[in-house]
C-alpha cells in the first residue's frame, strides 16, 4: 500500500471565488483513516482555511456528510483505503447551496422538518407529567428502524427529484413522518398526511430510490415514502366512497 | 431555495442535463419513467385491434399485414422490454409500500413479489390457452 493519498477537494469561499474548484493535497494513507481523517490531517498541518463540518466521528451526529468520488457519505465513516490509490475527490454534498468550501447550506431542510410534524401528537390532555406511556417491544419494533434517522441528509443528496424540484419535502422529513404515525402513542396520523398528501409531499416522488441505498442508517425513507403513498391513496378512495362519518 | 446564511454568497449548483447518465440506478428509474409511454403505445395497440375485428375480416385483414411491417415488429420488440422492465419494477416496488402481518408476522418481500410473480404466470398461461387453442 502507498504511503500516501491525494485528497482532491471542492474549495469555494465566496469572498474570492465565483465558482467553487478543485484543490490537491496529500495525506498519509493509513488502514484505520477515514475521509475525515484526512480532512482533519489537512486542516491542521496543511491548509488551515479549509472548512467543513464535523463533530462525532462515530457516524451519530451526521454532521460530516459530503459527496466522496460522487455518493453521498458520512466522512467518518468511510475510508480513505477504499479510495487507494487516489484520487479521492471529496465535494459538498449534492443538491444544497455551498456556503463555503464542503459547508453547504441546510436551512431547507430545517425549514421542511417542522412542516411534518415529527413529534408525538396526542389527542387527550395526558402528558409525560402524568406517567410513562408504556408500550410493547412489538409496538416499539413497528417505527424503530424509522426513528434511526440521524438527519444527515445524505438521501437528499442522493435523491434527484430532490435536485430537479427542491419544493419536494424530501426522503428524511417523510420517513420521519411515517415514524411518528407507526408510534402507538402517536395520533397525528390525519394532521401529518393532510402535509404529505399535497404535491410537494409524498406524490412528488418517483421511487429513484437512491435515498434507502445511500442511508447510512438503514432508515429505508423510500419505503416509507411508499406506504405513505398506499396511505394517502387509500384516505382518497375512502373519502370519495364512504360517508363523512365512516372514513 | 432557501436563506443562505445572510452572506447572498452561497453557490446554487444546478443539475447538469445528463445526471442520469452518471449512475447505474439513475439511467434504470429514468428507463422505468420512459416505459410508460411503451405501456400506453401497447394499450393504443391493443384498442386498434379491438376495432379493427369490430369493423370486420378486411380491417382485420388490414390490421395483421400492419402489425407483420418491419418497423411495427421492431417497435413492439422494444415495447415488449420495456414491459418486461415495468412489470420486474413494480413487482420490486410492492413489498415496500405493502406492509404485511399475518398472525403477528410481517410477510417477507419475496413472498409478496413471489404470489406476483405466480398471478403473472397463472394469467399468462390462461391467455396462452385461449389464444392457441
Amino acid at each position: 500500500m502507498d504511503d500516501s493519498i491525494s485528497m482532491r477537494v471542492g474549495r469555494y469561499r465566496p469572498e474570492r471565488d465565483h465558482e467553487p474548484y478543485w484543490q490537491d493535497y496529500d495525506v498519509p494513507l493509513r488502514p484505520e483513516w477515514t475521509v475525515l481523517d484526512g480532512l482533519n490531517h489537512v486542516k491542521n498541518e496543511l491548509d488551515t482555511t479549509l472548512a467543513y463540518r464535523w463533530s462525532c466521528r462515530m457516524g451519530i451526529c451526521g454532521s460530516c456528510g459530503m459527496n466522496v468520488q460522487g455518493e453521498p457519505k458520512l466522512t467518518c465513516a468511510t475510508f480513505l483505503s477504499d479510495y487507494a490509490p487516489g484520487p479521492v475527490k471529496v465535494e459538498p454534498l449534492a443538491n444544497f447551496p455551498i456556503v463555503r468550501d464542503l459547508v453547504v447550506d441546510i436551512g431547507d431542510f430545517m425549514e421542511k422538518l417542522p412542516r411534518v410534524m415529527p413529534w408525538i401528537i396526542r389527542d387527550d390532555d395526558v402528558t409525560e407529567i402524568d406517567g410513562e406511556y408504556l408500550q410493547t417491544p412489538e409496538e416499539l419494533d413497528a417505527y424503530k428502524q424509522f426513528s434511526m434517522c440521524i438527519n444527515c441528509m445524505l438521501c437528499y443528496a442522493a435523491c434527484p427529484v430532490y435536485g430537479l424540484d427542491p419544493d419536494f419535502v424530501g426522503p428524511a422529513a417523510i420517513a420521519l413522518a411515517e415514524r411518528y404515525d407507526l408510534d402507538s402513542r402517536d395520533a397525528g396520523a390525519r394532521k401529518r398526511l393532510d402535509v404529505l398528501i399535497e404535491h410537494d409531499g409524498v406524490w412528488g416522488c418517483t421511487f429513484v430510490g437512491e435515498c434507502s441505498a445511500v442511508c447510512p442508517k438503514h432508515v429505508d425513507p423510500a419505503g416509507a415514502i411508499q406506504r405513505y403513498k398506499l396511505k394517502a391513496a387509500t384516505q382518497s378512495v375512502k373519502a370519495f366512497l364512504l360517508p363523512r362519518g365512516a372514513r | 431555495m432557501s436563506a443562505d446564511l445572510g452572506t447572498g454568497l452561497a453557490y446554487q449548483r444546478k443539475m447538469p442535463v445528463w445526471w442520469w447518465l452518471r449512475k447505474r440506478s439513475y439511467f434504470l428509474f429514468v428507463m422505468r419513467e420512459l416505459s410508460s409511454i411503451f405501456i400506453a403505445w401497447l394499450v393504443l395497440y391493443l384498442l386498434l385491434f379491438v376495432r379493427a375485428v369490430a369493423h370486420g375480416p378486411a380491417a382485420y385483414d388490414d390490421y395483421l399485414d400492419w402489425a407483420a411491417s418491419p418497423v411495427l415488429v421492431v417497435v413492439n420488440v422494444v415495447a415488449f422490454a420495456f414491459v418486461l422492465l415495468h412489470t420486474f419494477t413494480w413487482f420490486q416496488l410492492t413489498p415496500k409500500a405493502m406492509v404485511l402481518a399475518v398472525r403477528g408476522h410481517r410477510v417477507p418481500p419475496w413472498a409478496i413479489i413471489g404470489v406476483q410473480y405466480v398471478g403473472l404466470g397463472a394469467m399468462s398461461a390462461f391467455i396462452a390457452w385461449l389464444v392457441l387453442s
